[in-house]
C-alpha cells in the first residue's frame, strides 16, 4: 500500500477498501485530505499514508433541490432533495461529503457542528462499481 | 521577497460599451460583441480610429460547450475588422473577461502596445436551465462535483456556515436581494429592471386574471418568504438568492495614460489591480471567506496606495447574495461578520454611505459569466464619469470606484480599482 502515488486515483482506491487514506508530509508534519504530491504548507514532496479515523463535526452544509444531471438520474431532485457538506474531521482536514441520516426536506433542523461519523455509500455495479464517502449524525 | 506592485507605465480607460442583457434566441455572440463594440467606438468623445487599436484580448468561459463553438479570439478579431492583429482569449470562469481586462492593462503597461481592446462574451440561452448547470459545474472544483455539489449549493455552505459563526439568517439575505432589485430599474440595460414590489404585482395581477385566489404579502420580506414565489434551489439558496442565466458581451478601450486626453477629457485611470487564486472548498482554511479575493484586493490596494474606507462605491460579484456580503468583508469595507449588519443598515444602498452594486448587480442586471467582469468595470467607468443618469451615485466628488469578479466557486477572484483624477 505505500507504494501507491499520492493522488485521487490512489484515494478512490482505497475508498472502495473502505479507508480514508490521506498523505502526510514527512518534513513538516501537514495533513492532506484527499492525499497531495506536493505540501502545500513547506512544498515538500516526501509524503507519508495517513488513515484517519472517519470522525468529525459539520463545519457547512446545503441541502440541494435542483440536482445536477448525475444526482437527478438517481432520482434526486425536487421531491427528493439531499444535503452535502463540509466535514470538519477530528484529525483536523476538512472533506466533501454526502450528508445522510438528516431530513434534507427541514434543512432548518440540521445544524453546524453536528458531531458525524464516516459510512461508505457503494454505486454502481461490476466494473464500475465505486464508494463514495457520506457523514451520517 | 514582497515588493510594493507597480504598473510600470499608466493605463486609462477612454471608451466601453456594454449590451443589454437577457436572453436573445434571435442573436448570437457576434452579435452581442458587434452591439458593444460599436457603443465603445461612439463613447469616445474625441473619437477613435478603430484601425489604431493594435490587440484585442476578449474573456470567455465556454461557448465551447453553450454553443459548441471554441477558438472565439480570431471570429472577434474578424468581426470588427482586425485581423491579421493579435487576439488573445482568457479564461478564468465568470472572471474571464476581468482576466483580458488585466491582460491588456499590462500589455500597455509593459510598453508594447498603446491602444488595445478589450471585452468578454458568453451565450448561455441556448442550452437548457439543467444543461447550463452542468456547464457551470465545470468551473467548480473536481472533488465538489463528485460529491454532488451545485454551484448554489457550494454558496449554500457558505451561507449556513456564515450563519452559524456570526448569527445571520435567511432574513439578512433579503436585503441584498431587495436592495439589488431596487437599483434595477434604473439600469436600461438591466436583465430584469424591475423591484421586488414589481414582482409582487405582477403576480398579484397575474393571479387576478386568472381568477385565482390574491396573496396577501405583507412587504418584499413576506414575498421573499414564500416558498411558491421563491422556491429552494440548494438550501438556503433560493432563487431570489441566485444571479439568472443571460446573455451579452462587454469591451473597453485601454490606452496608454500619457497619450488619454487626445480621446477623451475625462479619462478613467487604472489606479490598483489585484488578482487570486483560491482552494477547492475542502481544502479552505476559512469556509466564510474567500481567499483569492483578499489576495487580490490586497495587490490592488497596495498598487494604488488607497485603503477599503477610500473606495466610494464598487461592483462586487453577487452571483448569490451571501457572496455579496460576504466580499464585502474580504474587500475590507467591513470588519468579518459585520457585513450582514452593514446591509441591513442601509449602509450599501445607492443613497448610503458606499453605494454596491449600483448597475443591479448580477442578480438583476444579469450574469453571461465571460461578459460579467468588463461589464463590472463599465458600470464603475460610467458612474465616474457622471453618465450613469437615474442611478447615479449621488456624490459630487465621486473619484473612485471598484469592481470586484469572481470566477467559479472562488478560484479567481479580481479586484480592480479605478480614479477619475
Amino acid at each position: 500500500m505505500n507504494e501507491r502515488p499520492f493522488n485521487d486515483y490512489s484515494y478512490q482506491q482505497f475508498l472502495n477498501e473502505g479507508k480514508i487514506m490521506g498523505s502526510k508530509c514527512k518534513k513538516c508534519g501537514a495533513l492532506a485530505l484527499p492525499p497531495r504530491p506536493i505540501c502545500v504548507s513547506c512544498f515538500g514532496s516526501q509524503m507519508e499514508w495517513v488513515q484517519f479515523k472517519g470522525d468529525g463535526r459539520l463545519a457547512a452544509f446545503t441541502s440541494i433541490v435542483v440536482a445536477p444531471p448525475p444526482m437527478a438520474k438517481e432520482g434526486f431532485g425536487r421531491n427528493n432533495p439531499y444535503i452535502v457538506g463540509v466535514v470538519e474531521l477530528t484529525e483536523g482536514p476538512k472533506v466533501v461529503a454526502r450528508i445522510i441520516g438528516v431530513d434534507a426536506k427541514k434543512p432548518e433542523q440540521t445544524k453546524v457542528g453536528t458531531p458525524l461519523k464516516a459510512e461508505f455509500l457503494q454505486k454502481g455495479e461490476g466494473d464500475s462499481k465505486q464508494t463514495s464517502l457520506a457523514f451520517k449524525p | 521577497m514582497l515588493r510594493k506592485k507597480k504598473l510600470a507605465r499608466g493605463v486609462a480607460i477612454v471608451g466601453g460599451g456594454l449590451t443589454k442583457l437577457g436572453l436573445f434566441k434571435d442573436r448570437n455572440s457576434k452579435d452581442f460583441f458587434a452591439e458593444a463594440y460599436t457603443e465603445m467606438i461612439g463613447s469616445v468623445d474625441k473619437g477613435i480610429d478603430p484601425g489604431d487599436i493594435e490587440a484585442i484580448y476578449i474573456g470567455n468561459f465556454t461557448n465551447d460547450f453553450f454553443v459548441n463553438q471554441g477558438h472565439w479570439g480570431p471570429i472577434i478579431s474578424d468581426l470588427v475588422g482586425h485581423v491579421p492583429k493579435p487576439v488573445t482569449r482568457t479564461e478564468g470562469a465568470c472572471a474571464s473577461s476581468a482576466l483580458a481586462f488585466r491582460e491588456g492593462v499590462f500589455a500597455i503597461a509593459s510598453g508594447f502596445y498603446d491602444i488595445v481592446l478589450v471585452g468578454g462574451l458568453e451565450q448561455m440561452s441556448k442550452r437548457t436551465t439543467e444543461e447550463v448547470a452542468e456547464g457551470l459545474a465545470m468551473a467548480a472544483s473536481p472533488y465538489e462535483v463528485a460529491t454532488g455539489f451545485t454551484f448554489p449549493g457550494v454558496f449554500g455552505t457558505t451561507a449556513t456556515a456564515y450563519f452559524a459563526k456570526y448569527g445571520a439568517s435567511r432574513e439578512d439575505l433579503f436585503n441584498v436581494t431587495i436592495k439589488s432589485h431596487n437599483n434595477a430599474p434604473l439600469n436600461p440595460k438591466a436583465q430584469f429592471p424591475m423591484t421586488i414590489r414589481d414582482f409582487m404585482n405582477a403576480r398579484i395581477e397575474r393571479c387576478r386574471q386568472k381568477g385565482e385566489p390574491i396573496p396577501n404579502w405583507k412587504d418584499e420580506r413576506d414575498f421573499l418568504r414564500d416558498p411558491l414565489v421563491n422556491p429552494p434551489i440548494a438550501w438556503p439558496m433560493h432563487l431570489f438568492d441566485c444571479c439568472p442565466i443571460s446573455d451579452g458581451a462587454s469591451c473597453m478601450l485601454l490606452v496608454a495614460e500619457e497619450m488619454a486626453r487626445k480621446f477623451t477629457d475625462v479619462p478613467i485611470y487604472v489606479a490598483g489591480i489585484g488578482q487570486g487564486s483560491g482552494y477547492s472548498l475542502h481544502a479552505k482554511e476559512n469556509l466564510t471567506s474567500f481567499e483569492a479575493t483578499r489576495a487580490a484586493a490586497q495587490e490592488a490596494y497596495e498598487m494604488s496606495a488607497l485603503k477599503p474606507e477610500d473606495i466610494q462605491f464598487a461592483e462586487v460579484h453577487d452571483c448569490f447574495s451571501i457572496a455579496e456580503i460576504v466580499h464585502l468583508e474580504d474587500l475590507g469595507f467591513y470588519k468579518p461578520g459585520y457585513g450582514y449588519k452593514a446591509v441591513a443598515e442601509g449602509a450599501i444602498r445607492l443613497d448610503g454611505p458606499k453605494p454596491i452594486n449600483t448597475s443591479g448587480g448580477l442578480k438583476t442586471k444579469g450574469h453571461p459569466v465571460g461578459a460579467t467582469g468588463v461589464a463590472q468595470l463599465y458600470e464603475v467607468w460610467v458612474q465616474l464619469r457622471g453618465k450613469a443618469g437615474k442611478r447615479q451615485v449621488p456624490n459630487p466628488n465621486l473619484r473612485v470606484g471598484g469592481a470586484h469578479n469572481l470566477g467559479g466557486t472562488g478560484g479567481t477572484c479580481t479586484f480592480t480599482i479605478l480614479e477619475r483624477r
